[in-house]
């Protein structure tokens, strides 16, 4: 049997007295967009770190793509990705170098012809000799989702990947993330304050609040057990306690 | 290529497309050198005219140190600046969630250093010998052992210099230009070891680059190649390179349990 995308079982972390996640476990399947949603400080970075074997967890386990992350976490890093507006790739190398560096760490085989092969996926032609520091937030985006790809991930962990997007830059990137779990069928999980957004990429999304799974379901389940209209008010109701189960 | 080695390289790509597009940063990597030997130069030339009989020897003494120094120096900031490289630009969430392996990362920033340290130190060498007649490598092979161990201690004062700065942060980052210069007096660059006092004296014994100078003066001075100096240095230099190296390793493990690794640049 095919192993999970990712399988958390009582994932903790605690820094001193505060605990920042507690007890997260959830089991990702191959091929499938999950949503990971919650306020400032609901644990979602802290989960993405430990999913990324860049955070030690206090206590429970991750195994991603059938390699445990405490002990083979290498292995299972060539075989995913990582996108963040929050992390940045050199201003002053171009986007085909800063391309050809990741292509180099993955050990991607037919390095240029990956590269080419992004430019022309991703409307990125014309900008793969500018330096990536010269670029707008629109193209950026395309360049660390290039990025991100560079390797053919079955996993796929995004955080916020339409922040600072205008609606028509954001509604393209949705687009193209819906196209391409499609026809890849790389597993993906998504953090996003974007409600609409995760309401349409998204046919499962896990709920946190203060490091806490706080509930899950996919986002028709979901609005359909708060008795809400959309996700949003799901997201408000538990991020304001106002819960009430149908 | 692939593998580890692909891995390697493709960290080295990264900052020598960085140096391709900048030629101030090349420059710079020159700049400390030459100026420091020419200095040093116009020291000895004076000196040549105060004490005539000791001229020559005092000039050789002075340019070895200088340029061999630096070769410790440029070896120790270009594995320290490269890291940092990676910390200003905010790549470090890149790169510690690739399949980068640890040692891989220090095997790449070893590579840089040695490519900085080469830009750096070679026109310096060559300059000093075109404006004041004084070939380094007229001391024969053992120079290139003289390199060898000052550029293995340039490397494992580095690792403790990243170790502190994955650990504090941009706190720790003036030690990546200062550190080494801390040493100067204990390495013995210009002088004997014999001229420290006792207790301090003990503590250049433990330095490899104090071994290599006392070699330096011995092939400079009496033609001879001091086998036990050399030995020396290069013992202390795989004593340094382990602890170091741990102390490093440890800190990387350190820094995933604290989550320092999430916000190194901050």
């Amino acid at each position: 049997m095919q192993s999970a995308a990712i399988q958390a079982e009582g994932l903790t972390k605690r820094y001193g007295e505060t605990t920042a996640v507690e007890s997260l476990s959830f089991t990702l399947p191959r091929g499938a967009t999950w949503g990971l949603l919650g306020g400032n400080g609901a644990g979602k970075t802290t989960t993405i770190a430990m999913l990324l074997g860049l955070l030690v967890p206090s206590a429970g386990r991750v195994s991603v793509l059938g390699h445990d992350m405490a002990r083979d976490r290498f292995a299972a890093l060539a075989r995913m990705n990582f996108s963040s507006p929050y992390v940045a790739l050199p201003h002053r190398l171009t986007v085909a170098e800063n391309l050809r560096v990741y292509a180099h760490l993955y050990g991607v085989r037919g390095t240029e012809a990956r590269i080419a092969e992004l430019a022309a996926a991703l409307q990125m032609e014309e900008i793969l000799h500018r330096p990536a520091g010269q670029l707008s937030a629109g193209q950026k985006t395309r360049v660390a989702l290039a990025k991100a790809l560079v390797n053919r991930p079955e996993l796929l962990l995004l955080d916020e990947p339409t922040a600072s997007l205008d609606p028509d830059t954001g509604d393209w990137v949705r687009t193209w993330l819906e196209n391409y779990r499609a026809e890849s069928g790389c597993a993906i999980l998504l953090a996003s304050h974007n409600m609409a957004e995760v309401e349409r990429l998204c046919g499962h999304v896990l709920m946190m609040k203060r490091g806490r799974l706080v509930d899950q379901g996919s986002p028709a389940d979901l609005v359909a057990r708060f008795g809400r209209d959309n996700l949003e008010d799901v997201f408000l109701d538990i991020a304001r306690d106002r819960r009430v189960e149908a | 290529m692939n593998g580890a080695p692909r891995r390697v390289w493709g960290l080295v790509y990264r900052h020598l497309a960085l140096y391709r597009r900048s030629w101030p940063r090349l420059l710079e990597l020159m700049y400390w050198p030459v100026l420091q030997m020419l200095v040093w130069g116009f020291v000895t030339a004076y000196l040549a005219g105060v004490q005539q009989n000791t001229a020559t020897v005092a000039a050789g003494v002075l340019l070895g140190g200088v340029l061999l120094w630096e070769v410790a120096l440029r070896s120790q900031m270009g594995f320290a600046l490269s890291f940092l490289e990676e910390v200003w630009s905010r790549n470090l969430g890149h790169i510690f969630v690739s399949p980068l392996r640890p040692g891989e990362l220090v095997a790449g920033l070893i590579t840089m250093a040695t490519l900085r340290m080469l830009i750096g130190v070679l026109p310096a060498v060559g300059l000093a010998w075109l404006l004041y007649g004084f070939g380094l490598f007229g001391l024969g092979p053992v120079v290139v052992l003289f390199f060898a161990a000052l550029m293995l201690m340039g490397w494992a004062v580095a690792l403790g210099v990243t170790a502190m700065i994955l650990r504090h942060g941009a706190g720790a980052e003036p030690l990546a230009w200062s550190v080494l210069f801390g040493l100067t007096p204990f390495a013995c660059v210009f002088y004997p070891m014999a001229t420290l006092p006792q207790p301090l004296q003990w503590v250049a014994q433990a330095i490899p680059a104090a071994h290599v100078f006392e070699g330096m003066r011995a092939a400079l001075l009496e033609g001879r190649v001091d086998g036990w100096h050399l030995a020396a240095a290069f013992l202390l230099d795989a004593l340094w390179l382990a602890l170091l190296g741990r102390v490093f390793m440890a800190q990387f493990e350190a820094a995933r349990r604290s989550g320092a690794l999430m916000n190194i640049g901050e």
